[in-house]
């Protein structure tokens, strides 16, 4: 494959993409997608946020999740960093500590795909956090 | 938990954070490495809500936060820090309502000086996880300069999801690629 350097080359890439996959409409109705919020403030930068984040950008990809994963600030559980805050659609936000590459493929496997519950979450006082 | 930023990379992922959490719909990030006169230079620029004098004095203090989940904000205190400690400068520049500049050098060749890192990682990271912020991005170097938009690359890729492997590791390797061209 060629070199990737000018935006040309990605829209080609783009284009070969879209003519192989069937267009994804969710991102038009995100209350049907499942919601991935890696916590990315400088107590998660530090204890390794941008590679959970990466982590669990390609894995949901990979496993043909629907799910969609942003950042969002420190919620105050520094301790537990890298923490993620998942909503799988009609429920409510669960948070997750401590979370490495294990940890999170347990998340997916488990969490997301089966929707039981595992260890590492943080407290029922858990809320997200709306800035 | 063990507190580190180990590259320029980290810092300008945390300090575009700080901005989001100001408001921001506009984020630039210039990133120099001149080798010639032997510095390297860091300057982010936000329209976001902006710091009135007092809360800029306190900006770098890591017992003073804005936040409420917690009370210590490291973030601009390490980059100063790290500045500091490779023979550089840190500098902030706010104004209520405007936005904010931080400017942070470093001797290039100083053994102290944070290696630029994954800086394509947080490029993507930060447009995947922002949907409504405008990024631009400019790296310069000796020998010539790069610059892109978060609109650019999503003009180009309209229709499909960033998350998308292809897609995404083709925004990474335009990044990869021109800065590695350049430097």
């Amino acid at each position: 494959m060629p070199k990737i350097t000018s935006l040309a080359d990605l829209k080609r890439i783009k284009e070969e993409v879209q003519s192989k996959i069937k267009l994804r409409e969710n991102s038009d109705n995100p209350e049907h997608l499942v919601q991935v919020k890696v916590g990315m403030a400088t107590c998660g930068i530090a204890s390794g946020a941008k590679e959970i984040m990466k982590y669990f950008v390609e894995e949901l990809e990979q496993q043909a999740v629907d799910a969609v994963v942003t950042q969002t600030g420190c919620m105050g559980y520094c301790y537990a960093e890298p923490t993620v805050e998942v909503i799988l659609p009609n429920n409510d936000p669960v948070g997750f500590g401590r979370i490495n590459k294990r940890k999170a493929e347990e998340i997916i496997d488990t969490y997301i795909k089966k929707g039981k519950l595992i260890d590492g979450i943080i407290p029922i006082t858990f809320k997200t956090i709306d800035e | 938990m063990s507190l580190v930023m180990k590259t320029l990379s980290d810092h300008i992922l945390d300090i575009i954070q700080n901005s989001i959490r100001a408001g921001a719909t506009l984020i630039e990030v210039m990133v120099e490495e001149n080798k010639i006169d032997d510095i390297c230079t860091l300057q982010i620029i936000d329209n976001g809500c902006g710091m009135d004098k007092k809360t800029m004095e306190q900006a770098t203090n890591p017992f003073f936060t804005t936040r409420k989940t917690r009370k210590v904000g490291l973030g601009l205190s390490l980059l100063k820090q790290n500045a500091e400690m490779a023979n550089g400068k840190f500098t902030i520049y706010s104004e209520v309502n405007k936005g904010t500049t931080i400017e942070a050098s470093f001797q290039f060749s100083n053994v102290d000086r944070p290696e630029l890192g994954d800086i394509w990682n947080t490029l993507y990271l930060t447009m995947q996880g922002n949907e409504n912020l405008e990024l631009i991005y400019e790296h310069k170097t000796n020998k010539n300069s790069f610059k892109f938009s978060s609109a650019e690359i999503k003009s180009n890729v309209e229709g499909v999801s960033m998350q998308q492997t292809e897609i995404r590791t083709a925004i990474i390797d335009f990044i990869k690629n021109n800065i590695k061209d350049i430097q």
